[in-house]
């Protein structure tokens, strides 16, 4: 069954054409990655996804109902973590559920229970500033998860951190993955993180954007951290590189 | 980078400066550098200042309750104004240059009219409390408001929130300090609008009986006076400080 299913989007900022008949599928438990170059649309795609902006021509569909446009439905991570600097992580992290009217202490009740499987432990009285890159990422990430259990949209949730953060927080997220079953749909511009987390990738290339391939991983999850250093892995890399 | 000195040495520090002060004046009046009708000393003043200590306090009472009438009026206005215009596009250019407007008006020109208008109780000085004082608030939050980070706003819309929410936990909190700067400045407008206002009309308060110690010619007690206003000031920036680290306790440097 398919989870999402965007179809047929084309997109202009003005009269700048940006995405040109754009398809996408995300079926559940699946993490797949979107790729390409800086300026070719990615970012947004996803505001489309999400709803916040409308398409010209094609549609958004969750499970079977149409939200083309409609903003609220799908979890989204944007590109800079945005955590409100005057509000403590736990409130942050609660902020979506405060939003649907849960109460404040209903929700740092709900949300607390999460801290420790996002290596969040001790950080719930702190502020955004206090925190490292990494941190701030996990909170940003642990914020979209509590907005729904359904879909995310991560764009590019990793890019900011140095490569040694990088590399443990994509140990951690395969991990977390595995426990939590997330449908996520992901922005990288990374060949290797997409090759690393992903089960398929979208290759988006040229002005406007379009999808010119879909490539399928086929190796099995949980990953071995050893996998980026083998024959197959390389072998997805040159094929992807050929195609850029 | 200049040295950053240990946090008392640079409170006290501008106590030292006024206790100087005080000092080369005092001895300047003591050896008859200054003629003490023109300038009393610093003793004087202070002498002053006990005798009429009860007559200064009730006067006080009255200017503070006026200031912060003006105050909290001009607070709500200036609230109120600064969430319309950002909500409605064309209030904001109907509105902003009217407001700006106002603020070319020399205060002191319109207070005797306020009197005239409104008599000689309080509201006279409340509206001219107001019309100095809601500005400033009003610019800096609404400035605050506009200044809201635009993903940020995006983001808490793909999680579905109103626009009343977006103000809530985006908008408003984003806007705190600036209006923390804003009334800063406008709570000693507040007591010097209050003061003027009094000047022009009034049965008491500080201004009033600033008028009559003029009249009577005692230099010593209009400085009391003037030392009083400037220490109510002072407190009242203090206590707007108080109140910011209070509501605002992210700023707190405690990395
Ligand atoms: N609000 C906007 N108005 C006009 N043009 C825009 C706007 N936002 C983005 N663009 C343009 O649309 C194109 C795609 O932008 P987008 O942000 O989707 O790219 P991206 O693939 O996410 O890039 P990056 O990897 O750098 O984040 C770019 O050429 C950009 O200049
Ligand atoms: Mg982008």
């Amino acid at each position: 069954m398919a989870e999402l299913k965007v179809s047929g989007i084309t997109f202009a900022y003005e009269e700048t054409p940006v995405l040109k008949d754009v398809n996408v599928e995300l079926h559940e438990h699946e993490l797949v990655s979107i790729l390409g170059a800086s300026g070719c649309g990615k970012t947004t795609l996803f505001h489309i996804i999400s709803g916040l902006h409308k398409p010209r021509q094609g549609k958004v569909m969750l499970n079977g109902k149409d939200i083309t446009g409609c903003p609220g439905q799908i979890s989204y991570m944007m590109q800079k973590d945005l955590l409100l600097p005057y509000r403590t992580i736990q409130d942050n992290v609660s902020l979506p559920l405060v939003l649907k009217g849960e109460s404040k202490r209903k929700a740092r009740e709900k949300v607390s229970l999460y801290f420790e499987e996002f290596g969040l432990e001790g950080t719930q009285k702190k502020y955004p500033r206090q925190l490292s890159g990494g941190m701030r990422q996990r909170a940003a990430l642990l914020r979209t998860y509590m907005f729904s259990r359904d879909v995310a949209l991560l764009d590019e949730p990793f890019s900011a951190l140095d490569t040694l953060t990088k590399s443990e927080m994509h140990r951690w997220y395969l991990d977390v993955m595995d426990k939590i079953h997330l449908s996520t749909l992901f922005i990288t511009h990374d060949i290797d993180e997409a090759i690393l987390l992903s089960d398929r990738i979208y290759l988006l290339t040229g002005k406007p954007g379009r999808v010119t391939e879909e490539i399928i991983i086929k190796e099995p999850k949980p990953r071995k951290r050893e996998f980026n250093l083998t024959e197959e892995f390389l072998g997805y890399k040159r094929r992807i590189l050929e195609r850029l | 980078m200049k040295r950053k000195l240990p946090n008392i040495t640079s409170k006290l520090l501008p106590v030292a400066d006024v206790f100087l002060l005080l000092m080369i004046w005092q001895t300047a009046s003591s050896a008859g550098v200054i003629p003490g009708f023109l300038l009393p000393s610093p003793l004087e003043v202070s002498a002053a200042f006990a005798e009429d200590f009860p007559l200064l306090m009730d006067n006080a009472r009255v200017t503070l309750l006026e200031a912060f009438i003006g105050l909290a009026a001009g607070i709500l206005i200036g609230f109120v104004t600064a969430v319309l215009m950002d909500c409605f596009e064309w209030l904001y250019r109907a509105v902003y240059p009217l407001i700006v407007l106002t603020q070319t008006v020399p205060t002191v020109a319109i207070a005797p009219l306020l009197v005239l208008w409104f008599g000689y109780e309080m509201l006279p000085k409340v509206i001219l409390i107001v019309i100095v004082t809601f500005f400033p608030i009003t610019v800096s939050l609404l400035d605050g408001f506009r200044a809201s980070d635009k993903d940020t706003i995006s983001l808490l819309r793909s999680m579905g929130a109103s626009k009343a929410q977006i103000f809530r936990y985006v908008k408003f909190p984003g806007a705190l300090g600036a209006f923390f700067a804003s009334l800063r400045i406008s709570v000693s407008y507040a007591v010097v609008g209050a003061v003027i206002s009094e000047w022009l009309g009034g049965f008491s308060g500080l201004g009033v009986y600033m008028t009559r110690v003029k009249k009577a010619f005692s230099f010593d007690k209009m400085f009391a006076v003037i030392f009083l206003i400037s220490a109510i000031s002072l407190i009242l920036m203090w206590g707007v400080n108080v109140l910011q680290k209070v509501s605002m306790p992210w700023e707190e440097e405690d990395r």
